[in-house]
């Protein structure tokens, strides 16, 4: 019964997503969806895919991680590398993008390995706070990393005064990261069909773990450490994979991330902590280790900033109270109570459809 | 036959002698009972079974084999299960995935198989429902198996986390206060239960308890602990009557 429950929640999470592409996909069609919200798309699916793997490792594994956009930096410059590289190798764009994508992923596992042996023996604040520094590491190091490929292979450097002079280029040779300038003139090969695409990979990846021997050990590590050793659990080997996954899955990300923009700068707060608080917030607002709350969350609080640009110098200030209000509505007692009633008295209107809506307002409380 | 060996097993923390020169031999399908005043060592001496702690000197032969020096897990493989005197139970997780977890290595399958859904998935998934209904059924828990576990009363709480460890499939398995919390008839029900499981299963079980009524009724031998050190040792009747003993149990 535990079993068919999880199934339906599962199945609802993911016809969520399908619905939404096909109304954006119909508002596309007729031209209804203003330009505005186009661009939002492919962005959307980025911090959907980067909410969901957080999740996996806050609320799944119980570890904060907050360089969580460190490792969407190492996806999106590594894809993008490979893409501009690969250009004229491989003509297909969709498969090339795939390689990209998958490049990409590799790219931020590896990095997540890296990182994830030294600081996985740390615990709660100790591991937030070495996060938090590998992703600022991770983006000051590509500040200055410059990158080029002639007949002799491929060239770097870390001399940010030499610039692109540094590589010591042949006549033949290209550069393709140029410092703080970053990559431009990566394929724009991706779209919102691709996007939501590696979201669903992105959920059945993360729910299938969750709901398999290794996710009930995973859990078990969160829930208590000490009795999940006691039963022969491997704590370093688990942390160590959610971690990776997480990862991957954050790699993936940010190859959409690099191949949806003409150009790919470390610059601006796309893969600083403020963007990994960021994923954080939608993590915490959407209910840690809810991965439908993570989806909505991140739609919403995604759009939410933009769309209040009218405000002007007001905007943060509301976005601000709006998180607010979200934290209250989801997590008060009084409102989880209100909630409740409400989820009551639909059942009490209409029958026994509305189970699934009070299981989930049973998981939040 | 002897399941458990224990020689010379000593620890310190700074100038004080946890555990001093602690010898125990369990034999095969035993019940052994260890007691002793508060602070006397004796869950520090499951501590060093478990692999929690490092001795400094002795050896902890388990069916004639060292673990003396292992880790947690590598112990538990060796076939060591315990429960805890403060309830350890993964509190999110359902009741039926507690013992899940706890199958987690006697029957799996790979990551892949798992993230991918494949028949290999279905099958061993089924058969570890399976297995872990079984075991919450000898625990009288059945009924209980969708529940949340921290929702469960707490004597309930207790035998789940005895099915858990039962789960691990070990051939000894401590229980670290089982009756503590417990009411006179959840008490009685308890001794039911821990004879039943050594019986059914055939298993070596070595306790800690204060609850003198079930020490006496359904320990074997018992060893008492007091200030680390062993007091007496031996037939639980005999023991239980030593002077010794009631002193330093109820003073002089």
């Amino acid at each position: 019964m535990n079993k068919k429950k999880t199934l339906i929640n599962n199945l609802v999470t993911y016809g969520i997503v399908i619905i939404g592409y096909a109304v954006m996909m119909i508002l596309q069609l007729t031209g209804s969806l203003s330009s505005s919200m186009k661009g939002f798309l492919v962005p959307i699916c980025i911090y959907v895919i980067m909410a969901v793997s957080l999740n996996l490792v806050v609320g799944i594994l119980g570890e904060l991680s907050l360089g969580h956009a460190g490792f969407m930096c190492v996806g999106a410059y590594s894809s993008a590398v490979f893409s501009c590289a690969a250009q004229e190798l491989i003509t297909s764009a969709p498969l090339r993008f795939g390689i990209a994508i998958l490049v990409g992923a590799a790219a931020a596992a590896v990095f997540g390995i890296i990182i994830g042996i030294p600081v996985l023996r740390l615990k709660g604040d100790y591991l937030a706070i070495v996060t938090l520094a590998f992703g600022e590491i991770i983006k000051n190091i590509v500040n200055i990393i410059y990158l080029g490929v002639d007949s002799n292979g491929l060239h770097i450097s870390f001399d940010a005064s030499a610039g692109t002079a540094g590589l010591g280029l042949l006549e033949d040779g290209r550069v393709i990261i140029k410092g703080a300038q970053g990559i431009s003139g990566t394929p724009q090969d991706a779209n919102f069909t691709i996007g939501i695409v590696l979201v669903l990979i992105t959920l059945i990846i993360v729910l299938n773990l969750i709901n398999s021997r290794d996710g009930r050990a995973i859990m078990s590590i969160r829930d208590n450490r000490i009795a999940a050793e006691s039963i022969g659990i491997n704590i370093t080997k688990y942390k160590l994979m959610v971690f990776t996954i997480s990862a991957a899955l954050a790699g993936a990300a940010g190859a959409l991330y690099s191949h949806n923009f003409a150009t790919l700068t470390p610059a601006g707060d796309k893969f600083n902590y403020n963007a990994s608080i960021m994923i954080l917030v939608y993590v915490v607002l959407g209910g840690i280790g809810n991965i439908r709350g993570s989806i909505i969350a991140a739609v919403i609080l995604y759009v939410l900033p933009e769309k209040l640009r009218f405000l002007r110098d007001y905007r943060m200030l509301v976005y601000a109270v709006v998180l607010i209000l979200v934290m209250l509505f989801n997590w008060s007692p009084k409102m989880i109570e209100w909630r409740k009633s409400v989820a009551a008295k639909f059942k009490a209107k209409f029958g026994r459809k509305k189970t699934a809506n009070e299981a989930e307002g049973g998981a939040q409380s | 036959m002897n399941m458990l060996e224990v020689s010379h097993l000593s620890i310190s923390f700074g100038g004080l002698k946890a555990v001093n020169d602690l010898n125990i031999t369990i034999k095969k399908g035993q019940l052994y009972g260890l007691i002793g005043p508060n602070g006397a060592g004796k869950t520090t001496a499951f501590n060093l079974l478990t692999g929690v702690y490092k001795a400094d000197t002795g050896s902890i032969l388990l069916d004639g084999k060292n673990i003396a020096g292992m880790n947690t897990i590598s112990i538990n493989k060796a076939g060591i299960a315990r429960t805890f005197q403060n309830i350890r139970l993964f509190k999110e997780l359902s009741v039926l995935d507690n013992v899940k977890v706890g199958l987690h290595n006697q029957m799996g399958y790979s990551t892949i198989e798992g993230i991918l859904r494949l028949p290999r998935y279905f099958k061993i998934e089924k058969q570890m429902n399976e297995k872990a209904l079984e075991l919450l059924d000898v625990m009288g828990l059945k009924d209980c198996a969708g529940f949340t576990a921290a929702n469960l009363p707490y004597g309930k709480q207790r035998k789940l986390e005895i099915a858990r460890a039962l789960a691990t499939n070990p051939k000894l398995l401590l229980l670290d206060e089982p009756a503590a919390g417990m009411n006179p008839n959840e008490t009685e029900e308890l001794m039911e239960t821990i004879r039943f499981v050594r019986d059914k299963f055939d298993m070596t079980i070595l306790l800690i308890e204060h609850d003198m009524r079930l020490v006496g009724g359904i320990c074997e031998e018992i060893t008492v602990l007091n200030f680390g050190q062993v007091l007496a040792q031996g037939v639980t009747s005999e023991v239980l009557n030593d002077p010794r003993v009631i002193t330093a149990y109820l003073g002089e």
